[in-house]
């Protein structure tokens, strides 16, 4: 070694087993000294960590603090205990925007895991020309923002100059003004999220199509087993840890619906599309009940983590088995 | 594990053993499965094409019943409103930083950090992987409101400091990275470290540059997801000025609550054109390692 490392008596010739990350063990780790190795890696790790502590692991605590006081960010906060959550409970305004989440989620993540498992199939058969175009412009939706496909889609479906509405009544659907409809405004909206992100979907489940053993299907066509026996017996079984994925990821992100309803609907019409989130920022925000938003933020994120730890589980257990 | 596109070998075309009629069975199913694929893709393009032709329509084709696709006669009045609607300069400008700022910092930040949990064999770094993991599952929405004391506590509202410095560094980066350095060959950095490189001079010359499909990947979905967050610059601006393109478009409203449907178009076409060219430049690398970080 020609580094100006400096023998100390401490150093140790040899490190037991690492007992961490299992990945070590290199000859030339080794003979350098736990506390040098130790110092460089807070170097290194020094600027991610300070962001992540202050902007996201200290709000976090501060916000559960928060969420049990009436703060409003002027004067004194009072400890008001559990006022906050039980609000989120009998309030029927909040408990209509819990709801809302859940119909919101429970519109958006199937039809777009169906949509998305629909076109990764059709897209991985070797029989379509031109995949590769395809692919590209089914996932160019999901570079899109919201808020700008939020203002394209109002314009198609505007029940005056709409050119969608327009060709729908033309096949005799006539939708009306959906956005103003209390019961087609909210699958609108989920729809505009299944166009947005179908296409990452898509992409992760043409990942996990192209994992499948062609031989499996090779076996089953010389078992005489037709396109769909196939589609269900092998590609769907086989498929089941990519879909769990995509399911899991889609509800969370369900979950957090905002951008595009704030576009179209602003939450209405009579509050029918107004969301966790939408509730998060009008109460965090506008009426600056910052105890109530961080009560309610507190529920949005329990909610995630408890998707994201079924998700975790779920692949802990997938790669123990790989 | 990468997703290329479909297999390049053909399956070769339909066993000559195949009766005729076999043969065009098959080929009718490929037509309506080709067909289907089209009108799906025309589907998910138009918005997109709303947008184009939208934007070079004069207002009164934009309003015009029976609506058109394409514009009879095509003009740039839409782009010249919505310069003066909208401080639309700044607001492309202040876009550009803010996505830019935090795509710039929050990749170096997250390779530095990537780095040390992948390469260096440091006490405590499986936990710490562990802990970073864990704030993954934090959404940002749910942060929001103390995210905000925070920054206004520094006087940061309104600035780019406040666009940028919370969003300075992210798990999720880090751990993709992370997935992409561990699985560089040890040799690599060993070779240099018994030369006597410097950790960082391994980090820069050696991890950096062999890690270049995947530091660009997460740099284009940083800069994308930031230029286009609607909800972030609308908490952390409240002077117009400040916002960014994506925040200043959903607070175009015309005279009388007539949308400006034509303005808004343009200013989305604009929005929309610098994303759609950088993903073109690198689209099958990108959405390659999305596949692959969606499933590892």
């Amino acid at each position: 070694m020609t580094t100006a490392h400096v023998d100390r008596p401490r150093k140790r010739a040899y490190r037991a087993p690492a007992p961490l990350g299992g990945r070590g063990g290199s000859g030339v780790q080794r003979t350098r000294s736990g506390g040098r190795r130790s110092r460089a890696a807070l170097a290194f790790l020094a600027p991610a960590l300070i962001v992540l502590a202050v902007f996201v692991v200290w709000p976090m605590i501060s916000a559960l603090q928060m969420s049990f006081t009436d703060a409003s960010g002027f004067g004194e906060a009072e400890w008001v205990g559990l006022d906050n959550y039980a609000r989120i409970f009998t309030d029927p305004d909040i408990r209509d925007a819990v709801l809302n989440t859940v119909v919101y989620a429970v519109l958006f993540t199937p039809t777009a895991v169906v949509v998305a498992l629909g076109l990764a199939l059709l897209l991985t058969s070797d029989r379509l020309p031109f995949r590769g175009m395809f692919r590209t412009a089914l996932f160019l939706p999901f570079i899109i923002s919201l808020a700008v496909a939020a203002l394209a889609w109002s314009y198609l479906i505007d029940p005056q100059v709409g050119l969608l509405h327009y060709w729908l009544r033309g096949i005799g659907i006539d939708l009306g003004n959906v956005l103003q409809d209390p019961t087609l405004a909210m699958p609108a909206v989920a729809l505009v999220a299944v166009w947005k992100n179908f296409g990452f979907y898509m992409v992760i489940f043409m990942a996990g199509l192209q994992e499948i053993p062609g031989s499996l299907y090779e076996a089953a066509k010389m078992d005489g087993a037709n396109a769909w026996t196939r589609f269900w017996r092998i590609t769907l079984p086989m498929l089941s840890s990519t879909t769990a994925f995509v399911l899991i990821f889609a509800t969370i992100a369900a979950l957090q619906a905002f951008d595009q309803i704030y576009v179209m609907t602003g939450g209405g019409p009579y509050g029918n599309t107004q969301t966790v989130v939408m509730e998060i920022y009008e109460s965090g925000f506008r009426k600056l009940d910052l105890g109530f938003a961080s009560a309610l933020s507190y529920v949005l994120l329990l909610a995630t983590l408890v998707l994201s730890i079924v998700q975790f589980v779920f692949f802990g257990r997938r790669e123990e088995e790989s | 594990m990468s997703v290329t596109t479909p297999a390049p070998v053909r399956a070769p075309a339909h066993a000559p053993a195949a009766s005729p009629r076999r043969r065009r069975r098959v080929r009718a199913s490929t037509v309506i499965m080709t067909v289907g694929v089209t009108v799906a893709t025309l589907v998910a393009l138009l918005p997109l094409f709303i947008v184009l032709f939208t934007a070079f329509k004069p207002t009164s084709e934009v309003n015009a019943f029976p609506p058109t696709l394409l514009p009879d006669a095509w003009t740039t009045a839409n782009f010249e409103r919505i310069f003066s609607d909208l401080p639309f300069t700044r607001l492309i400008g202040n876009s550009f930083v803010f996505a830019g700022g935090v795509t710039l910092f929050a990749v170096s930040f997250d390779a530095l950090a990537a780095y040390a949990l992948a390469r260096i064999d440091f006490r405590g770094r499986k936990l710490l992987l562990v802990a970073i993991v864990a704030t993954l599952m934090i959404p940002f929405q749910a942060t929001l409101v103390p995210v905000y004391q925070i920054v206004s506590d520094l006087g940061w509202v309104n600035s780019f400091a406040g666009l940028i410095a919370p969003r300075a560094a992210d798990a999720f980066g880090i751990f993709f990275l992370r997935q992409f350095f561990v699985a560089l060959p040890r040799d690599l950095d060993n070779a240099a470290r018994i030369d006597g490189a410097s950790e960082f001079r391994v980090f820069w010359q050696i991890i950096l540059p062999n890690a270049r499909p995947a530091v660009l990947t997460l740099a284009i979905f940083v800069f994308v997801n930031n230029w286009n967050d609607l909800l972030w610059p609308l908490v952390f601006t409240t002077d117009r000025e400040m916002g960014t393109i994506t925040s200043g478009l959903t607070q175009l409203t015309g005279p009388g609550g007539i949308v400006p449907y034509g303005v808004m178009m343009a200013g989305s076409l604009v929005a929309v054109v610098p994303l759609v060219f950088a993903f073109m430049l690198v689209q099958r690398k990108f959405i390659e390692s999305i596949a692959t970080t969606g499933l590892k």
